[in-house]
């Protein structure tokens, strides 16, 4: 399936759970926040969330800043 | 004085440092530093999309007990700046947020009026909303009423450094707005910060002007002591010069009588 | 004279003090119908003015007052102090250059009209209390329309509207139509009549008052209950949310005063300024006004005076007034005298009335020859307009009939 992640399309095998796509980039869970077409993952959910075709996923960090 | 009783709070919490550091245009490695030197409770922080797996974090280099103060850079009208907050608190964990929202990219002022809208939604969300602002009364105004935790005007434009170019309308959001006035953008040297501090200011925020110094660990620590001497100063009550003398010549208490029964 | 403990003995007779034996009402407690608003408004006039101390006070506190950029509470504290008496002609100096640097030279005219003098009220420093035996009267649309008529031949352009405290009498819709009438004559309308709820404020408004002055006599509700034995004025806090209730009704103004001499006067103007402060605060559209009323003779006691308020300390309250709220506007009414007034207008008195006649009526020769209803007090300055306007420009100042365009 094809999602589009942080604005650049990616291929991804099936199934795949938010979890799965975050190890699979390296993310640390605890730096980031995660969303699925506008709506924000709780971390806690990361395991349980399935992405689908078409799912539009942000993720984010802090850097710095004034 | 005790220096730890002199406190100032923003939602219900309570801080002694009045330095509000910014963590923009810094070396990573540096900023640990910088932050103890300024002695900063509170440090500021954007949100963006997020380096694949492992690069260096900017959290892995604040100290464990500074308050994160995430800033909602980039949003150009409340609704962004909506969701960069709700998006910020996932990784904070706290609920402060520094509402800063712009659709002019040549000077970076702030929109008032979609600030005014955006600490509505956020302050009745929970969050302790700072508004970065243009100082205008009646949207200082609004802010308040709208529940924000406190006002931060501008004392010039962003990264300027020219100082308290807004002065006379910081100080009557000082005079006027009963909650923390904290002079942020446009700070340029120490002198401004302490004079901002000499005026009332709850606290400063700075950022380039620290970053883009020789030596920033060094000019945190001015920093940090020209906000101190700022803050005595107002506590200790500027000595004034007076600017018209009474003209002798002319008193106008001549009339008064003391005996004053019927004429 | 009992000074120490601010007891005016000039009010009292034998009579007066009888009545202060009777068991009397709740003064804190709202009677029906009455609107309790949410504001702390009063609570932190109150507690302001409690926690005033002005022994406190000493020249250094004055002198920064003084040279203050913009004066805090503190520095109007500090300007009410006795501390501050020495200063005086440095305050009036400085009340001077406030006033000319909000106000220019401009000076506001305006004549009361008492349209009625009926009153429910037992105060028993005033003349118009409903135990005082005096003429009463009350004039009816007709003659309310000849009154005007022949004020506003004289020029003037504002003018305030005055009753007794009676809603019996002077019904809410009476007063209406009063000021429908003032409409046709005048640019600005002010009403002085007995507090009501908003939405009456609202009404008033809609038929063409634009301001509101109540006076809350003294701040110290102990004293006002003492002063005020029966009448719907009798309620401390209806009273005291008046203003508030007036702007919540839409009123673009409203006007605060003491009437010093009737307890501690540095308190009570202390509570006075505070009291504008914050509803201006709250209320940032609001225009605030001062008045600075001194006790005056009434028909029946021509002793009544203001006991320790003499011109020093008149003038150390406007001028109090007036570097606190640079921008407010402050009335000084004809219970002074001509030569006092004229050297407050030149300090920091911006609005001043002319030819005011405090009886019912009396502006017409018609009504004023039928000897209508009594006066509340004994005036001190008899000038007509044509006088008051010549006297002012003399001082060098420009009198001013109305400087407010309806929109």
């Amino acid at each position: 399936m094809t999602i589009r992640l942080n604005g650049k399309k990616r291929e991804l095998e099936e199934p795949m759970t938010v979890s799965g796509l975050l190890s699979a980039d390296g993310y640390r869970p605890e730096l980031i926040a995660v969303e699925v077409n506008l709506a924000i993952i709780p971390k806690k959910d990361y395991g349980s969330t399935l992405l689908a075709e078409g799912d539009v996923v942000e993720i984010v960090s802090f850097m710095g800043g004034g | 004085m005790d220096q730890k009783k002199d406190t100032f709070s923003l939602g219900g919490h309570e801080f002694t440092s009045r330095f509000i550091l910014g963590s923009g245009k810094y070396s990573l490695d540096l900023i640990r530093a910088c932050v103890e030197n300024a002695g900063a409770q509170i440090v500021t922080m954007a949100l963006r999309r997020a380096n694949e797996g492992g690069l260096a974090n900017i959290l892995d280099y604040i100290p464990e007990n500074v308050t994160l103060l995430p800033n909602t850079s980039g949003a150009r009208n409340a609704d962004e700046a909506i969701r960069i907050a709700h998006l910020s608190r996932e990784i904070s964990g706290s609920s402060f947020i520094k509402i800063e929202i712009m659709r002019d990219t040549k000077y970076l002022l702030p929109d008032n009026y979609e600030t005014v809208r955006a600490v509505d939604v956020l302050a009745k969300e929970g969050f302790v909303v700072m508004p970065y602002m243009y100082p205008d009364l009646n949207s200082a105004r609004d802010m308040r009423d709208a529940g924000a935790a406190c006002i931060m005007p501008l004392g010039a434009p962003i990264g300027t450094n020219k100082g308290l170019a807004t002065k006379e309308f910081i100080k009557i959001l000082i005079r006027e707005i009963d909650l923390p006035v904290i002079v942020d953008a446009g700070i340029g040297r120490p002198s401004q910060a302490c004079e901002a501090m000499e005026m009332g200011a709850a606290a400063v925020m700075a950022n380039t002007a620290v970053a883009t110094a020789g030596n920033i660990q060094m000019m945190a620590e001015a920093f940090k002591k020209s906000i101190e001497a700022g803050r005595l100063a107002y506590l200790s009550g500027l000595g004034r010069v007076r600017e018209d003398r009474a003209d002798a010549s002319s008193p106008l208490t001549g009339f008064l009588r003391d005996d004053e029964r019927e004429e | 004279m009992s000074e120490k403990n601010h007891v005016n003995e000039s009010i009292l007779s034998e009579s007066i003090l009888e009545d202060q034996k009777e068991n009397r009402i709740d003064h804190m407690k709202y009677l029906p119908g009455m609107e309790q608003i949410k504001s702390d408004v009063m609570d932190q006039v109150v507690a302001a003015m409690n926690g005033y101390d002005y022994t406190k006070y000493t020249g250094k506190d004055v002198r920064r007052a003084l040279a203050a950029e913009d004066r805090t509470p503190e520095d109007f504290a500090a300007l009410l102090s006795p501390a501050a008496l020495p200063y005086l002609e440095e305050m009036a100096q400085a009340a001077k250059i406030e006033t000319r640097k909000h106000f220019g030279n401009s000076v506001s005219m305006f004549t009361p009209l008492y349209i009625a003098n009926y009153c429910e009220n037992y105060c028993i420093y005033c003349g118009f209390n409903c135990h005082n035996k005096i003429h009463r009267a009350q004039l009816c649309e007709k003659e309310i329309e000849e009154e005007m008529a022949a004020i506003a031949k004289s020029g003037l352009q504002e003018i305030l509207i005055l009753t007794g405290e009676s809603r019996q009498r002077s019904t809410v819709q009476y007063i209406g139509e009063a000021c429908r009438i003032a409409r046709k004559y005048f640019r600005v309308i002010g009403v002085e009549v007995y507090p009501m709820n908003s939405d009456e404020y609202a009404y008033l408004h809609e038929c063409g008052a634009d301001y509101v002055t109540v006076f809350q006599e003294t701040y110290n509700s102990d004293k006002y209950e003492t002063l005020h034995l029966a009448g719907h004025k009798r309620i401390f806090p209806y009273r005291i949310n008046a203003q508030e209730r007036a702007l919540m009704g839409g009123m673009r103004g409203v006007g605060f005063a003491a009437l010093l001499g009737l307890d501690d006067f540095r308190k009570d103007a202390f509570a006075t300024g505070m009291h504008a402060y914050l509803l201006q605060r709250k209320y940032p559209r609001a225009e605030i006004a001062f008045s600075c009323p001194r006790l005056r003779p009434i028909i029946n006691n021509d002793r009544i005076n203001p006991m320790d308020v003499h011109e020093r300390q008149l003038l150390q309250v406007v001028c109090a007034y007036r570097l606190f709220m640079p921008f407010a506007s402050i009335t000084v009414s004809t219970r002074e005298c001509p030569r006092v007034r004229d050297n407050l207008v030149r300090i920091a008195v911006t609005k001043i009335s002319a030819g005011s006649k405090t009886g019912v009526g009396s502006h017409s020769e018609e009504i004023a020859d039928e000897d209508k209803g009594d006066e509340q007090f004994l005036i001190s300055d008899s000038r007509d307009v044509d006088e008051v306007y010549r006297d002012l420009q003399k001082l060098g100042l420009q009198p001013v009939m109305s400087d407010y365009i309806y929109v």
